[in-house]
């Protein structure tokens, strides 16, 4: 069988079992819709959260990015997961025993102020639609390579599928398909990973395969440094970035991942605060399984890549390289017409002729190194399961943000139980329907406005919520005047480096050295700055809120979360 | 801190239906704070040690020495993998020290 009937079968297959496990699990009410009722066992919400966090970024997008940044892709290796560690220790358990539904809620009644649970209504929702279009965008290109269907056709499809569980099921549908997306993407991505290990290095297990030797005894990673000094790159363990620079993205990407609402919501759905702890550990733990993975893919498709191409004449190229540059990943220009591919870095005397896209790397893999048809297709499938599984975690917060936090919180606090369901619903169709506009029609910065994401989430939530906890003195003023200043100067760097003048993006302009990816931390910084010394102007919270701070640092007494509806 | 005395009307928000803090005494749950707070700061010491130490600030001085009986550069390892592994281990490290402690104290849900 060819490649796209293995595609055909397996992404087929693959959606069956979604819907399947969407219509075993719909919600039936409000708590089933926000929180999938609390009853998600530590286990399965550890899947889920998995999956809810891995997306087409860290599927697709990730380990080619890796594969050509070197050392300085731990970035994402470190942050992408050091982020849950501070979850875990800092905030997920307290957020458990505080048992509403989103974060906005925390915000709102911990500081009360409507103004306070509004701006965060708005970042949650900023923050998710930046994301979701991204996902879309995703479905689109695994459908329109491997399907060859229309970008279009595939963003609809997809749309099709998590407007019908996420809708129908909310929370708890989500959760459940969650965990099946969770299986077919470990699987689709450890696959090709062992294939390549065992035909590069020998041995099955993609995670020791990276510091394993090739066949004639060279360590893989000597090898590839050896390859790069060759062609002109900068040194794959050694990397090119500033210290300085690779030491804010990092922490910038942890604390925001600690932030992001569609990740602490997952928290919210276990029965109680010891398995909120527990559920991180799992959550890390399976995320951990793809991630340690990744650097090791990267490393055999960057040199398998170099093998390939390098100084090989142009027509002896395989049938996988037309095929991509057809899509205008690959780009090959013969500058010096000699026929062959000079593929060199900045430091070399020859001048670079080919462009190859961060994002074929995991897709194209399979083909580039030859392996059976069906496990190209497995990997269409896997990607689709990271795009559809994030999107929708991505879509319930938005939904929610709107239903719960907007009318119900804020607006028409008198709307009934099934009221609230069906506006949580309808806010939840409308939202697929945007994201898909998004994917169809992509706006040119979606990699611009992630930094934007993480950014937003590390200088407002993060700093907001671990001050709520962890002191019990922080009033209104110190929180609003925090998260005001964190929030503008972070957004005011970003756009002014991003956006009105992308060509002065440059390390020497920077400030310190900071790139608008990390400049996050400094935001947040900032935040507990102005949050430290304006809190102390104004007098300290109400009693009651002081009673509700030592409150959530006690699981004692935390019921169910469908208990506890105010 | 002083501790608030729970108010006498009925408040509004569900936490305060209940008995304050599950009913531990004030000594206790300050003494369990600390103790989490102690334990926390401590774990946050290794996160940052294996993540911004090794992986990142002695990332090139480690890397004159390999893993042993592997090709992994050791700052390199800390970095793409090193670090994730720590990781796991201090957040199921954490929820079984605290899962106890909660015991300790009588803390834990019922």
């Amino acid at each position: 069988m060819d490649i796209q009937t293995w595609t055909f079968i397996l992404v087929g297959l693959s959606f069956a079992l979604y819907i399947g496990v969407a219509i075993w699990s719909r919600a039936g009410s409000t708590k089933d819709f926000y929180v999938a009722g609390g009853g998600v066992s530590p286990f399965a919400n550890g899947l889920a959260t998995a999956a809810d966090w891995m997306s087409a970024a860290s599927f697709i997008s990730m380990a080619g990015a890796i594969s050509f940044l070197g050392y300085d892709g731990s970035v994402y290796l470190m942050g992408w997961t050091g982020g849950y560690v501070l979850l875990a220790l800092l905030l997920a358990p307290y957020l458990r025993k505080f048992g509403k539904f989103t974060i906005p809620d925390f915000v709102g009644d911990r500081y009360e102020s409507s103004t306070a649970r509004v701006v965060a209504v708005v970042c949650a929702i900023f923050v998710s639609f930046t994301y979701v279009s991204g996902q879309m965008q995703g479905v689109g290109i695994v459908l329109s390579r491997f399907l060859e269907v229309d970008a279009t056709t595939g963003v609809l499809i997809g749309m099709g599928i998590v407007f019908f569980y996420a809708v129908l099921g909310g929370m708890k549908g989500i959760t459940y398909t969650q965990v099946a997306q969770y299986c077919v993407l470990i699987f689709a991505y450890l696959v090709p990973a062992i294939f390549l290990a065992i035909q590069m290095v020998g041995t099955p297990i993609p995670q020791l395969g990276l510091g394993a030797s090739l066949a004639d005894g060279t360590p893989l990673l000597d090898k590839l440094n050896g390859l790069h000094a060759e062609l002109g790159f900068a040194s794959y363990t050694g990397g090119s970035r500033a210290t300085v620079d690779v030491l804010f993205i990092t922490a910038a990407l942890m604390v925001g991942t600690a932030g992001l609402p569609h990740v602490i919501v997952r928290f919210y759905t276990v029965p109680k605060v010891r398995d909120a702890r527990r559920s991180v550990g799992w959550a890390l733990l399976f995320i951990a399984l793809l991630y340690t993975a990744a650097p090791a893919v990267a490393a055999f498709a960057r040199t398998n890549l170099l093998q390939t191409v390098s100084d090989q004449p142009y027509e002896s190229m395989p049938e996988w390289f037309t095929k991509w540059e057809t899509t205008g990943l690959v780009v090959f220009d013969d500058l010096n017409g000699d026929g062959r591919i000079q593929y060199t870095g900045p430091d070399a005397a020859v001048a670079n002729e080919l462009e190859v896209h961060k994002d074929i790397m995991v897709l194209a893999n399979p083909e580039i190194a030859g392996l059976p048809s069906w496990v190209v297709g497995l990997v269409a499938a896997g990607g689709l399961a990271a795009a559809l599984s994030t999107a929708a975690g991505l879509l319930l917060v938005v939904s929610t943000a709107v239903s719960h936090d907007l009318l119900k919180r804020t607006f028409r606090p008198s709307i009934s139980e099934k009221g609230e369901l069906l506006a949580a619903r309808i806010s939840a169709g409308v939202a697929v329907c945007i994201a898909g506009y998004f994917g169809i029609n992509p706006p040119g910065f979606v990699a611009e406005v992630v930094a934007f994401a993480f950014g937003l989430a590390a200088s407002s939530f993060f700093p907001v919520l671990l001050m709520g906890i962890f002191s019990k003195r922080m009033n209104r003023a110190g929180a609003i005047s925090g998260m005001l200043v964190g929030i503008s100067f972070t957004a005011g760097y970003i756009l002014w480096f991003k956006f009105l003048h992308p060509e002065l993006s440059t390390p020497e302009n920077w400030w310190f050295g900071i790139s608008p990816e990390g400049i996050g931390t400094m935001g947040m910084l900032l935040n507990f700055l102005v949050a430290g010394v304006v809190h102390q102007l104004a007098p300290p919270p109400s009693p009651a809120i002081q009673q509700l701070v030592e409150d959530i640092r006690v699981p004692k007494g935390s019921g169910p979360a469908h208990e506890i509806e105010a | 801190m002083p501790d608030a005395t729970p108010p006498e009307d009925s408040p509004r928000r569900h936490a305060l239906d209940r008995p304050p803090a599950g009913g531990l005494s004030a000594e206790k749950r300050a003494e369990y704070w600390r103790r989490n707070l102690r334990l926390v700061l401590s774990l946050l010491v290794v996160w940052a040690g294996v993540s911004f130490g090794c992986g990142i600030l002695l990332h090139d001085w480690l890397d004159q020495w390999h893993m042993p009986g592997s090709g992994f550069p050791l700052g390199f390892w800390f970095a793409q993998q090193g670090a994730m592994l720590v990781f796991i281990a201090i957040v199921f490290f954490y929820a079984w020290r605290m899962n106890k402690l909660d015991r300790e104290f009588g803390a834990e849900e019922d």
